[in-house]
């Protein structure tokens, strides 16, 4: 067998994701066995390598950045932890230290709960969970190193209270564990002891909460023997307790005069400090955004809402795969110049065979724009499926879901080998939890022209997110329709100062994540005279919060109700960057088909269907849809599926909240027998579920006005997108996007029907 | 889980001729077990040239679980890819050898 598996040998990211002229990008990259490798910018047109497709177009943009870059390896500071700076009031000769803890996993190694010491190993003290699963205190003096452990494992996923204690005068050391829940024949409460001769010296170092603090460079902090699961309120104290006064004290430590620190993580939730409520203030920061405004030890099920009982929520959920940003030198750097036109651009890298290419976006100059139409690039879909890893860890389970066997690609393969390069919203961690923050300071390798995606499509074959948006460009570019470019988080960022720029905005393909401010802004929009083209499916689903201080950083609750690969703990569906109830908008009374005409109505990832006119295609209130059109099917070819119709679908309904004036131009056909709805469409299971037998689950075309003259088409659709450009883009679909293009643009209200 | 029916010619004939998109119910029951079966390969494709070149591997569910190539030519087309591991599988499951050619 000489075949070998494909390796991507060079990643890398940005500091930013978009960015006006005058601004500058910073470039960061890593290579693997790779000594030096050649960059230019390049804007992105088509990725489509669909035999059918338009293959790869991208025009090179003179820049000073072209060049040769030496190779380097640059690695990963993942796993989430907390750091408080060395203190001199840190030290002291005896000490105790205790935390609420809930592992998640117990058995996986020594994993540090509370930890001064150093990189090494020799000098400090360090409370963990040992190699057996049962709590231990490590002590290394300057005569010796000596780890006292319960013996006794831990029950995974039961709060327990755990301490240790080290009395300098004696070097008598104690530790134990204190289940909060046992069960006949197994009680995890267990208790240790034992010494060790000489004296703790921690000075000059960081204490590490989940983990022990290890290298530093630059902005890296790397962490050793990091933990996953919640800790809550980590005590510290400069005397030697049993676990009776240590548990007496853990409620209210501050009338104890040894009391050191006392962190407490109900405070300042939103944010990444944390903070001692301790007389010397000994605050820490968090590393890789953990998630926070988790349940605690003393949650009783009755307050769901952190905000209402922050007592309650003093639980900060660890993990040792958690990244939020690599921190990684700068390779190069791209200052936009002023007249380069707004688009989809990146840096491309390539080294022999290996490259890559790191997308941006180059918007209109600040507080203006240079054209009429928007294209609003679903960006913070894109974060949520950020290095998804559905097909490599799913094995035959993910064939049967999307009815096809799953197409690795070399960027899957090394998501599976690194899980320092983190997950997408998708996934679950090592430790089996839901995946809530993504962040984009990482590489993204799944946001990439030409990357497909491995479940989606017989082999992997069908785009997604970004390069299943890039055609858009591709058709825009042929018919010579001016655009812009902005990203989801310039509209989070801006608002409806953004869109008022703007007369007709586009939709990407699967634009299903939106912020408060995002939707308020496009709703506001709207409502103005706006005219939104919603070229996708399932969109506008969920609802996410970018993290109040780290750019690029997003999270999600998958709370209550709607498609979810995992699902949030109880309690837990209110999100910590901003305190807002997670989960669906058409829960929290924003429906979708209010915004679109349309809302989700199933999904199948093996082939797409076509649309057939309605009488309502001939109201003369949209003849402009199908001028010069006379075809009774649409759509019925294309590179994603095969068809326009497909892969996630929307379908009007009244009943859900789609406006009345809304035309139903076209309904879907040819959808197949694993096309299902969403559970927020399944009440009750039933043996006709599927789009053969239900014909809930259907894509429709659809236009209404909204107020003040404006207007909404929507094509409920994500395989709409890949079908534009298809013979030569002289199809219907494209005639169709053409026209309400076009008619969008043009300023003449759409009047009331 | 359903014993599989060697003598159901017609669901192998009917996967020969349209192996991915709609199926009969009577398929689609079939090849949610086979595709599941806990005591199969977990079959799946690599990638070798964007949609132009796919290898057939096994890869374990789970995290980081390792990818084997197998000893296969490579394909050209994952439509025949599925046949492929549709004859593997039937072969495991019924001991029958179903031809090569879809």
């Amino acid at each position: 067998m000489t075949a070998e598996l494909p390796r991507k040998r060079i990643i890398g990211y940005a500091d930013k994701l978009s960015l006006a002229p005058g601004e500058t990008i910073a470039f960061k990259a890593s290579c693997e066995d790779i000594a030096e490798y050649r960059a230019d910018i390049v804007r992105l047109i088509c990725a489509d390598l669909h035999p059918k497709g338009r293959g790869w177009i991208e025009k090179e943009i003179a820049s000073p950045v072209s060049g040769s870059y030496p190779g380097r390896e640059q690695a990963i500071p993942a796993g989430s932890w907390g750091r408080v700076p060395s203190a001199p009031g840190l030290c002291s000769e005896s000490l105790t230290v205790a935390l609420h803890l809930w592992p998640t996993t117990p058995m996986k190694g020594e994993q540090a709960l509370l930890a001064r010491m150093d990189v090494s190993g020799k000098r400090g003290w360090m409370l963990m969970i040992d190699a057996t699963g049962a709590l231990a205190l490590r002590i290394a003096t300057d005569k010796g190193i000596a780890t006292v452990s319960t013996g006794v494992a831990l029950q995974e996923r039961v709060w327990s209270f755990v301490g240790a204690s080290f009395d300098g005068a004696s070097g008598a050391i104690r530790v134990w564990q204190r289940p909060q829940k046992t069960w006949p024949g197994h009680d995890a409460t267990g208790d240790g002891a034992g010494e060790v001769a000489g004296a703790i010296d921690a000075s000059g170092l960081p204490l590490g909460i989940a983990a022990r603090p290890g290298r530093e460079e630059g902005p890296r902090r790397f962490c050793l023997d990091p933990c996953n699961g919640k800790l809550e309120a980590p005590r510290l104290y400069g005397r030697a307790m049993d676990a009776g006064e240590a548990m007496a004290l853990q409620a209210a430590p501050l009338g104890e005069r040894a009391l050191i620190a006392a962190w407490d993580f109900a405070r300042d939730t939103m944010g990444e400090t944390i903070r001692d409520i301790g007389p010397s203030a000994h605050d820490g920061e968090l590393v890789n955004v953990p998630t926070r405004a988790m349940t605690g030890h003393n949650w009783n099920g009755e307050v769901l809402d952190w905000k209402a009982a922050p007592a309650q929520y003093g639980a900060i959920h660890f993990h040792d795969d958690d990244i939020a940003d690599c921190g990684w030198e700068t390779d190069f750097s791209f200052t936009v110049p002023q007249g380069l036109k707004s688009g989809i651009y990146a840096a491309r890298l390539v080294a022999g065979e290996q490259n890559d290419h790191i997308p941006f976006v180059v918007r209109a100059p600040r507080g203006s724009a240079s054209a009429d139409a928007l294209f609003l690039m679903p960006s913070a879909s894109y974060l949520a499926y950020a290095n998804e890893h559905a097909a490599v860890e799913s094995a035959g389970a993910m064939d049967a879901f999307s009815g096809h066997l799953s197409g690795l690609s070399a960027q899957d393969l090394l998501l599976d080998e690194r899980p320092d390069l983190g997950y997408s919203l998708y996934c679950h961690h090592g430790d089996g939890s839901g995946v809530a923050v993504s962040s984009r300071l990482r590489p993204v390798l799944n946001m990439r022209p030409g990357v497909t995606n491995a479940w989606v499509g017989p082999g992997g074959t069908f785009p997604w997110q970004f390069n299943a948006d890039l055609p858009l460009m591709d058709f825009l570019e042929h018919h010579g329709f001016a655009c812009d470019v902005a990203t989801d988080e310039d509209l989070h960022e801006e608002g409806l100062d953004l869109l008022s720029r703007y007369r007709v905005v586009m939709t990407g393909s699967h634009p299903e994540y939106y912020s408060k401010p995002m939707l308020d802004a496009l709703d506001g929009w709207l409502q103005r005279g706006g005219r939104l083209m919603y070229l996708g499916g399932n969109g506008f689903y969920w609802r996410v919060a970018f993290h109040p201080e780290i750019a690029g950083v997003m999270e999600l609750r998958r709370g209550e109700d709607g498609i979810r690969d995992w699902v949030a703990q109880g309690g837990e569906y209110y999100q910590a960057f901003d305190g807002a109830y997670g989960g669906m908008w058409e829960r929290q009374g924003r429906p979708i088909h209010a915004l679109a005409g349309v809302g989700m109505a199933g999904q199948g990832f093996d082939i797409s269907g076509y649309y057939r006119r309605t009488d309502d295609s001939r109201n003369p209130r949209a003849a402009f849809v199908f001028a010069g059109i006379e075809d009774e099917i649409i759509g019925d070819f294309g590179v994603v599926g095969g068809g326009a119709a497909g892969i996630e679908v929307d379908r009007c309904d009244f009943s859900k909240g789609s406006p009345p004036n809304t035309l139903v131009l076209a309904s879907s056909e040819g959808l197949s027998d694993i096309y299902y709805p969403g559970p927020e469409e399944i009440d009750n299971a039933r043996p006709f579920l599927d789009a053969v037998q239900n014909p809930q689950v259907r894509a429709e075309l659809t236009f209404h006005e909204t107020a003040n003259g404006g207007a909404v088409f929507s094509t409920g659709s994500i395989a709409w997108i890949g079908s534009l450009s298809w013979n030569g883009f002289d199809n219907n679909v494209a005639g169709v996007t053409a026209n309400v293009l076009r008619r969008f643009l043009d300023p003449e209200p759409f009047p009331e029907p | 889980m359903d014993a599989i029916d060697p003598a159901r010619k017609d669901l192998v004939e009917e996967f020969r001729r349209n192996p991915v998109g709609r199926q009969s119910g009577d398929l689609r029951r079939l090849l949610n077990t086979i595709r599941r079966h806990p005591d199969l390969p977990p079959y799946v494709l690599v990638c070798t040239k964007a949609q132009r070149e796919w290898r057939l591997a096994t890869k374990p569910g789970g995290k980081g679980a390792v990818t084997t190539l197998l000893d296969h030519p490579p394909f050209n087309d994952p439509l025949e890819a599925e046949w492929q591991v549709f004859r593997l599988r039937w072969k495991a499951l019924t001991g029958e050898d179903l031809p090569h050619d879809r």
